[in-house]
């Protein structure tokens, strides 16, 4: 017998009685003119920062005040010009010197920040890891309570990959004591373009 | 490491530093609190917790066809799946991936599994330098040493510790401690390593059966910067890790950061489903002991558990004795019932390394029983004649004394009085593990009964 077959024919042996699935994984607790303010605070706690910008334009004008202009940026979203054009790498180690990386979310979660973002958004999937700093541009119409409003808008497998972001690289493997920064991006600030 | 001691000898090695053992307490006491916190922000805290039981029960009893199901999808998405009956197996599988591929460089984010199947060790013996990213994991490849914690590997070492460590293979200056220093040392360090990796080996959170991916979730990114810039991704998963629907991903990851840290999520939380054109990318399902697990009726529970680390954070017994004292690869609670199912013998004392408080099945985010089946195992074991000859002795004492009141009377004065005349020399010997580090309550004068009769006589 192959080992497929010892664990499926073990398994067939030992399982226990057939139960049920619990259906309807959905618990609206957060209104909706709590989101943005949920949304924030919960992207505080993981490290990020949320501006709050009325159009994408605005974007630009931030970044100009806040990178230099000098390294190299890579932007995703029409409105802002990047200094790199990803599309021209085809080897991810190319990004190793990318500064700034400018991305499009997909969805967000008010409850924690998470901000979907699957493969098609990213061009390299190494992108928002490699990068020194992250920032992500999402339409507050696409901020939605929770995990389960977005697990039930999207299609995991509709890309061969996807990820839910939320907040900077970090960790607290020293002494419990927080340092943002550990492989991937140093910041993450987030646009939430509220209309 | 604790291979041939009781769980109460190995302790003791790390209680000789009281200092150490308070902050160790008093750190991870603090998490526990955080993670009430953020359980206590969610009113659907109790829903979210029954609900991933359920699901995870579901999968238990379907897990021969969910298993088949994440297997043709995940072919079918263009990616090897490959089964491993044990450690062995397991370790093979991935020695052979990395022979036809011709791998030299590999990077590695924490995997719990593969710790189980001493998969390091064995690479190494092979000749290759594994490079573990996750912080605190490379902090303790460092020192020779295996995580003593799932969720915080480093979590015994201090800084200054971590300084010397780093001095000595990093560079970093004599004397340096500050982890934000320290930090950015590791980071240099590893994105070379990831640079050049030609392969990253992975863990896995969540297998989800109706799409044939999975889910890895890291704070650190260390996942993602090994496997997307490698060519070659080998994802080790033990086959309980599955989930039927993408849908119960919402529970388990509402559910898991908050359990582990108190964190509302994990920064990364990736779906894996095909590996990028011209990449490979391998999933190995583990079994090494868990069908024999799902046999054991009492027991299977304990594969529920999504390695969130909760029951050792509040444990009294872990906070205070470290996850080194426990000698397997999961301490803890969660550790001490599944590791008899693994060698009985070997970790016969650790179901014992409680005091059945019952707080780990509270923190539980799948509601496993842990502390009801901590007894069981006590049950198993004392049956299988393994208790210590001492705690056997006094256990048969103790049933007979509890079982003759007038016996038990006499037993309770006697008692009361030679505590009371008895010099600490005497009381405080190496045969009073209640001695230890701790100083016995005052004798009352008389008992509760003594005490009942005089003041309720005219009721």
């Amino acid at each position: 017998m192959t080992s497929r077959e010892q664990i499926l024919e073990a398994i067939k042996k030992y399982k226990p009685a057939a139960t049920g699935l619990p259906e309807h994984l959905s618990y609206p607790t957060l209104e909706v003119d709590q989101l943005i303010g949920q949304f924030q605070q919960s992207s505080m706690l993981n490290g990020g920062k949320t501006i709050v910008i009325k159009t994408v334009e605005e974007v630009s004008s931030y970044l100009q005040v806040h990178f230099d202009k000098q390294l190299q940026v890579v932007s995703l979203i029409p409105e802002l010009q990047g200094t790199l054009d990803i599309t021209k790498i085809l080897d991810p180690h190319d990004l190793e010197a990318v500064e700034l990386a400018v991305l499009r979310g997909t969805w967000a979660a008010a409850e924690n920040a998470a901000i979907w973002m699957p493969e098609e958004n990213l061009v390299h999937r190494a992108l928002p890891f490699i990068a020194q700093h992250l920032a992500v541009v999402i339409e507050s119409k696409n901020l939605v309570r929770d995990m389960h409003a977005i697990y039930e808008k999207i299609k995991v497998d509709e890309f061969g990959y996807g990820v839910f972001i939320a907040g900077p690289s970090k960790t607290a493997d020293i002494e419990q004591s927080l340092v943002i920064g550990a492989h991937g991006p140093r910041s993450m600030t987030v646009f939430l373009v509220s209309t | 490491m604790a291979e041939n001691r009781t769980h109460a000898e190995a302790a003791e090695e790390f209680l000789k530093d009281e200092e150490r053992t308070h902050w160790h307490d008093d750190t991870l006491w603090h998490v526990r609190t955080k993670r009430d916190t953020a359980a206590q922000k969610l009113p659907e805290w109790e829903v979210l917790r029954e609900n991933a039981s359920q699901i995870k029960e579901y999968v238990l009893s379907h897990l021969d066809e969910l298993l088949i199901q994440f297997e043709n999808n995940a072919t079918a998405n263009g990616v090897t799946v490959i089964w491993a009956k044990n450690a062995q197996e397991h370790n093979d599988h991935v020695y052979r991936i990395l022979q036809e591929n011709h791998v030299k460089n590999l990077v590695k984010s924490k995997s719990i599994l593969t710790e189980e199947c001493g998969l390091n060790h064995f690479l190494e013996a092979k000749g290759y330098d594994v490079v573990d990213t996750d912080l605190g994991e490379r902090i303790i490849q460092f020192n020779h040493q295996v995580p003593s914690h799932i969720v915080m590997p480093a979590i015994h070492l201090k800084k200054k510790e971590i300084g010397d460590i780093f001095h000595k293979h990093l560079g970093t200056d004599a004397g340096a401690d500050d982890p934000q220093y320290l930090t950015e040392a590791a980071r240099l360090h590893l994105r070379e390593k990831f640079i050049q990796a030609n392969a990253a080996i992975t863990g896995v959170n969540f297998g989800i059966a109706e799409t044939g991916g999975f889910v890895v979730c890291t704070n650190e990114g260390n996942a993602d910067m090994g496997t997307h810039l490698a060519d070659i991704h080998i994802a080790c998963m033990g086959i309980e890790k599955l989930i039927p629907r993408a849908a119960d991903l919402g529970v388990y990851l509402r559910l898991l950061a908050r359990s582990a840290t108190g964190q509302s999520i994990t920064n990364y939380n990736s779906h894996f489903h095909r590996p990028s054109p011209g990449k490979k990318m391998y999933i190995i399902l583990v079994d090494n002991g868990r069908t024999e697990q799902l046999g054991r009726e009492d027991f299977r529970n304990s594969l529920k558990c999504i390695r969130c680390g909760a029951c050792m954070n509040t444990c009294p017994i872990y906070r205070r004795s470290s996850g080194f004292s426990y000698g397997s690869t999961v301490p803890g609670p969660i550790g001490s019932i599944l590791s008899p199912g693994i060698d009985l013998k070997k970790h016969s004392t650790l179901p014992f390394a409680s005091t059945l408080c019952g707080s780990c099945s509270d923190v539980c985010p799948v509601k496993i029983n842990i502390h009801e089946q901590l007894y069981k195992w006590r049950q198993v074991i004392a049956k299988e004649g393994n208790p210590e000859p001492a705690k056997k002795w006094a256990m048969k004492l103790a049933g007979k004394v509890l079982g003759n009141p007038t016996l038990y009377n006499i037993m309770g004065k006697s008692a009361r009085t030679a505590l009371k005349l008895s010099p600490n020399s005497l009381i405080y010997t190496r045969f009073n593990a209640w001695g230890k580090k701790r100083d016995l309550p005052e004798v009352p004068k008389e008992s509760f009964k003594e005490w009942y009769k005089k003041n309720r006589t005219n009721d």
